[in-house]
């Protein structure tokens, strides 16, 4: 591990060596996100050149940005979360109910964000104090919360087409000025201000040393078990916002409402570049991969490809854009590879 | 840094074990141990695998807890109860571990600012502070000239004895009164392996303890001014430095392993 040869002396400053250019963050996702663009646009002129494809997706694709900002942090620390579908149906029956039984949307999405708070902590003191992996975890309170989301609504779906032009609707749901949905700044600000928690606040520093060794970070003075649960707390919280956008966006609530959002979710966040190892994640790559996995579907089908091509499709970019990240962060791999094919080709 | 490092103390011991004892069941991994650290001194702690070395550091780094024993530093009692890594940290203790001192992917600023980062009073960090120390830190007190690293270097990219260079000069700044180094030498070429015995020299003309874990016998010889060996919990052996060579220290210890149970020369 220690001894690496001293010859790699240059280049091993991450400034100076590289052009400045190809230190923005997430750049290769965000080049095959323009490249996606540019091919929907060639390939479907009637749609992509237009505004409301756009706008459409600025009012589909935030909750699961929102999802997929707070898993960039948990995958950042090592750990994984995927009760976080459960969340969306536990915290929009509270805010239902709110609305529904006591006539309070505001409660409501207070009610939301604690319940999902409550389901982080759960998580969060199951894998940092009883030490259980946080797959096992999180794959059995996905279960129970769904299934105590049922329970409580019944499997019975709500109606709450009286929001509609309320100041709750008007917060998270109407468009500013005509246009922009209220959906994607509200995205937009929370992708920033987690941005500056990852890269600018102890917190983030905590998470990154936690995902990168725990051991290191125990060493070096890090509360490991404290900031194991805070984050399961951050993402449970996110998890109830991201249920608030989506249940007043369809002025509907079902009691399965989330279950499409699991592996979506996750592949925006892996395909956005972040190291499926920890200790490394980019919230500006996990933004824009988001973005590419929910545009994918529009786009496959706006180009006239069967329905049924857009998975298959979807599984191709998540393949290649994990590659890629592979090889851009390890140069080396890239040149066994080549060498393996040189091989080959030798023989 | 240097300056005032020789300003009179008002302990004469930086840290001490009373009759220190830790079990894991049935275990036995330390059985009474008793050792003082005085305020400059630099002492070697050998002894083979599983002699409770590590474990005894993790004790007087508030790692672990004893199963019973009384510790003080600088000469005051310590409560077992309220002692953690965090408490030994503000008391100036740092422990430099092999191999798990840094984390592997992060920049090197933040490798010496984690778990006690310069921030506003919303916690946010201040990089750019963080960073011009952190290049102070490799330019002055390590020497790292021209070698290609700065403080945005990402540790994985540094050579081994870098590694530790830049964990002990981390201590160095936080003004740590006792370092404690877990085998830094161990896996180095040699001409690393020099280096890192510099920083450990540069540890004692500081004014500093420094308790030294160590498996290769040269190198601790040449650098501890008092020698510990640990055999299976217990010490058994405490060599001032010039009582015994090296040739006599390693006979010393191949016999201990051969003895079974140990009878240590006479203190």
């Amino acid at each position: 591990m220690s001894a690496h040869p001293s010859h790699e002396a240059p280049g091993r400053s991450a400034t100076g060596f590289l052009p400045a250019i190809a230190r923005i963050e997430g750049l290769p996702i965000i080049l095959v996100f323009v490249v996606l663009v540019v091919f929907f646009m060639s390939a479907a002129p009637q749609v992509f050149l237009g505004w409301p494809i756009y706008l459409s997706f600025l009012t589909t694709v935030p909750p699961m940005v929102i999802l997929a900002i707070g898993l960039t942090l948990v995958v950042a620390a090592g750990e994984i979360d995927l009760s976080f579908p459960s969340v969306m149906a536990f915290s929009g029956f509270l805010f239902a109910w709110c609305e529904t039984t006591l006539g309070h949307p505001w409660l409501g999405v207070l009610a939301a964000l604690a319940g999902g708070a409550l389901i982080g902590v759960v998580n969060g003191v199951l894998v940092a104090i009883v030490g259980v992996p946080s797959i096992i975890v999180t794959i059995g309170t996905q279960f129970f919360w769904a299934g105590a989301a049922s329970i409580l609504s019944g499997g019975q779906s709500a109606a709450l087409q009286e929001l509609s032009g309320g100041s709750v609707d008007k917060t998270f749901a109407s468009d500013l000025f005509g246009f922009l949905p209220m959906q994607s700044l509200w995205a937009a600000a929370i992708a920033i201000f987690i941005w500056f928690i990852l890269n600018r606040h102890r917190f983030g520093e905590h998470i990154l040393f936690i995902g990168d060794s725990r051991t290191v970070a125990r060493v070096a003075g890090v509360n490991v078990v404290r900031e194991t649960v805070k984050l399961f707390t951050l993402m449970g919280v996110l998890g109830g916002f991201a249920s608030v956008l989506l249940t007043i966006e369809n002025l509907n609530y079902f009691s399965t409402q989330g279950q499409g959002y699991l592996l979506p979710a996750l592949a925006g966040v892996f395909i956005g570049g972040t190291s499926v190892f920890g200790g490394a994640a980019t919230i500006v790559g996990t933004f824009f991969g988001t973005f590419i996995i929910g545009m994918l579907e529009a786009g496959v089908v706006a180009t006239g490809i069967a329905g049924f091509w857009v998975q298959a499709i979807e599984g191709v970019v998540f393949v290649s854009a994990v590659t890629l990240h592979l090889l851009v962060e390890n140069p080396a791999k890239l040149r066994a590879i080549g060498g393996l094919v040189g091989l080959r080709r030798g023989s | 840094m240097d300056s005032g490092a020789s300003a009179t103390r008002s302990y004469d011991h930086i840290v001490r074990a009373e009759n220190i004892s830790l079990s894991y069941g049935k275990v036995q991994a330390l059985a009474g141990i008793d050792l003082a650290i005085g305020h400059n001194e630099i002492v070697g702690l050998i002894g083979d695998n599983g002699a409770g070395k590590s474990t005894l550091i993790k004790v007087l780094t508030g790692v672990l807890r004893p199963t019973s024993g009384r510790l003080f530093i600088r000469d005051r009692l310590v409560d077992w109860a309220s002692y953690s890594v965090r408490e030994a940290h503000r008391l100036r203790f740092e422990t430099v571990y092999q191999e798990k001192s840094l984390g592997e992917k992060q920049p090197l600023w933040r490798n010496i600012f984690v778990g006690r980062q310069i921030t506003n009073r919303f916690g946010f960090i201040k990089v750019a502070e963080e960073r011009r120390i952190a290049n102070d830190i490799l330019k002055r007190q390590l020497g790292f000239r021209g070698v290609g690293i700065d403080a945005n270097s990402t540790i994985s990219k540094l050579s081994g004895g870098e590694r530790q260079g830049i964990a002990i000069g981390r201590a160095m700044h936080f003004d740590s009164d006792l370092i404690i180094l877990d085998e830094p030498t161990v896996a180095l070429a040699i001409s690393e392996v020099r280096k890192v015995l510099d920083f450990v020299r540069s540890i004692k003309t500081s004014g500093r303890a420094c308790i030294y874990i160590e498996h290769n016998l040269a190198h601790v010889h040449e650098l501890a001014d008092r020698l510990v060996v640990l055999d299976r919990g217990r010490i058994v052996a405490d060599i001032r430095s010039g009582e015994m060579s090296l040739e006599q220290l390693t006979t010393f210890l191949i016999d201990l392993q051969h003895s079974g149970h140990a009878v240590g020369p006479a203190q």
